[in-house]
């Protein structure tokens, strides 16, 4: 332990002045560096890991094999329902950058961070990026065990592409949405609560159930609340069904996007330069 | 002055943090800040290392306004902050190469620089773990080193040692103390006033969000008087003869413990005359001490609330 004190090693020496900071290449470059550190801390955590994948599966056979049989959708319920695990799935998955975010606000780490010659949203970008790969790899999986337990997708190529989009988009506003959430949590715990909400929304949708089973009261909010346009959207593109309602679908997963992305910019910034 | 405020001012609510905290540190120099749990001390060194923007005043950093020119101030400072700031589910490597990368040393430079500080916080073996499994003294290190991986030309330590063990604690200290002879300028907070006594070229005394003194240590424990020699004796009757015989100018007759305390030069050659004295008269001394003023003195002279408890004499 006291190697420290008998080296007589100096630091060596490494001029500052040849170091340039700022500019378009170093804003790269640092984003790069911290959507490395997240995908390798996301990596490393394995209850998300686990959670963002088991959960949407264990969801999935429950629905389809457990409530499925009782449920008449005037299709195969696994078709149905698929499409709804999906977006329960990634908004789930995305809730998660809450907790990485906050982690950061709440340890030194963000006085680090922020005492460095980087632009402050490349943190941001770091942990949104990494929750998209994160959910890219977790909705392919649930895609391709939901395609083993009888789904049967009848989407063409360009259906495909379109679905992919839609889903990137929903999940980076949701994720956007986390991080502003995050931004703002006094403890990793209390942003966990933005998982919670994730988990609960999609129940109020047309995700498990067609609304028009629900009771009157419920109706207006479950016909007209964000996740039900955007899962009859993807439920559309993959099995076939009519698309009534694209154009509201992309209207508020863009929506979320752009603001919950300027939120979360502010947000970081105003908690973090007190 | 590579690190120079005036008058700088931060408000919460209705309570000034800092009320007016002039500054000079020049380079090369290591200064303590010093004070009381809430006196200001970490708010300082947030407005200094550009994370807190101060509500008046100014304060420049190797030659740039801490508000107006951030960018250029990042560049030349490090913080090692009072809460670890390291990833825990990284490896101490990665930590270093990652800190390399965002002070834009390139990717084989952080590397090479990553590998350096390793060797020379003597964590290379601990270099491949993550940090999950360290020590607290290893983790404070790899905190260290991170502020090092630029070279900065300002280093700021808010409380450096809190919650290490003794062992640890002097493990910092002496990687501090190294970092010193490199010539690099310090400025560090601490509640240990032995941390600034053996670190620290000069002491800021903080207390209330103002500077309360400041100087050398020695010069700040002259503040508080100098040496004393403190007699103690067998009865009430000899410490009464005694205080009789030589308690003059400065003498401090202590009955309860049948002590009498005077001032000294800290010469043998005045403990002699003392003893001469008292042995001349037939005065029996039962022990002989001399007390020295710590900073501990002059923290509690100093920074003592007539409100929060009485100043002792």
């Amino acid at each position: 332990m006291t190697t420290t004190a008998s080296t007589p090693t100096t630091v060596p020496p490494l001029r500052p002045a040849s170091v340039r900071h700022g500019g378009v290449t170093n804003a790269i470059s640092d984003a790069m560096t911290l959507i490395g550190r997240s995908i390798r801390l996301t990596r490393r955590n394995a209850d998300t890991m686990v959670m963002s994948v088991v959960l949407p599966l264990l969801m999935m056979a429950m629905f389809v094999f457990v409530f499925g049989g009782a449920i008449s959708t005037g299709t195969e319920y696994i078709n149905y329902v698929v499409p709804g695990i999906i977006i329960l799935c990634t908004g789930y998955g995305a809730s998660s950058t809450a907790m990485s975010v906050a982690d950061d606000m709440t340890s030194g780490m963000i006085d680090r961070l922020r005492s460095l010659p980087i632009r402050s949203s490349a943190v941001l970008v770091g942990h949104v990026t990494a929750s998209v790969a994160r959910n890219a790899v977790a909705t392919a999986i649930v895609v391709l065990a939901a395609v083993g337990m009888g789904f049967r997708p009848n989407a063409t190529f360009g259906e495909w592409l379109l679905f992919g989009g839609l889903v990137l988009l929903y999940v980076l506003g949701l994720t956007w949405l986390a991080a502003a959430f995050g931004a703002v949590s006094k403890s990793v715990e209390s942003a966990g609560l933005f998982g919670f909400v994730m988990l609960f929304v999609p129940y109020l949708s047309s995700a498990f159930v067609p609304t028009d089973t629900m009771p009157a009261f419920l109706r207006p909010l479950s016909e007209h609340q964000p996740i039900t346009p955007v899962i009859e959207t993807v439920r559309g593109l993959l099995t076939g069904t009519p698309i009534d309602r694209g154009g509201a679908a992309l209207a508020w997963t863009v929506g979320v996007l752009v603001v919950a992305f300027v939120v979360a910019v502010r947000l970081y910034r105003s908690r973090t330069s007190r | 002055m590579i690190v120079e405020t005036s008058g700088l001012r931060k408000v919460y609510g209705s309570t000034a943090v800092l009320d007016g905290i002039d500054l000079a540190v020049r380079e090369g120099e290591v200064v303590a800040l010093l004070g009381p749990n809430g006196a200001g001390k970490t708010t300082t060194i947030r407005v200094l290392s550009t994370l807190t923007r101060p509500d008046g005043g100014s304060a420049r950093v190797a030659g740039h306004d801490v508000v107006r020119e951030a960018d250029e101030v990042r560049a030349a400072i490090s913080l090692t902050g009072q809460y670890s700031a390291v990833d825990a589910e990284q490896t101490g490597r990665e930590n270093l190469v990652m800190a390399g990368r965002l002070m834009h040393l390139g990717r084989r430079g952080a590397v090479r620089r990553a590998d350096e500080l390793l060797e020379r916080f003597d964590l290379v073996d601990a270099g491949p773990r993550r940090v999950r499994t360290y020590s607290g003294g290893m983790r404070r290190r790899l905190d260290l080193a991170m502020s090092l991986v630029a070279a900065p030309r300002v280093i700021f330590l808010d409380e450096p040692t809190t919650g290490l063990d003794p062992t640890s604690r002097t493990t910092m200290w002496d990687a501090i103390t190294e970092l010193v002879r490199g010539g690099t300028t310090i400025l560090l907070t601490t509640q240990y006033l032995e941390e600034a006594d053996r670190l620290a070229d000069r002491i800021v005394l903080i207390d209330r969000g103002k500077v309360a003194a400041a100087g050398t240590a020695d010069a700040l424990k002259a503040q508080v008087g100098g040496e004393r020699v403190v007699l103690r004796f067998p009865d009430a009757h000899a410490l009464s003869r005694a205080t009789g015989l030589i308690g003059g100018d400065g003498a401090v007759a202590a009955p309860e413990r049948l002590e009498l305390g005077v001032a000294s030069d800290g010469t043998a050659e005045h403990l002699h005359r003392l003893l001469d004295q008292l042995r001349a008269a037939a005065v029996p001394v039962a022990r002989v001490s001399s007390h020295r003023p710590t900073l501990d003195d002059v923290f509690i002279a100093l920074t003592a609330h007539p409100a929060d408890a009485p100043v002792p004499a």
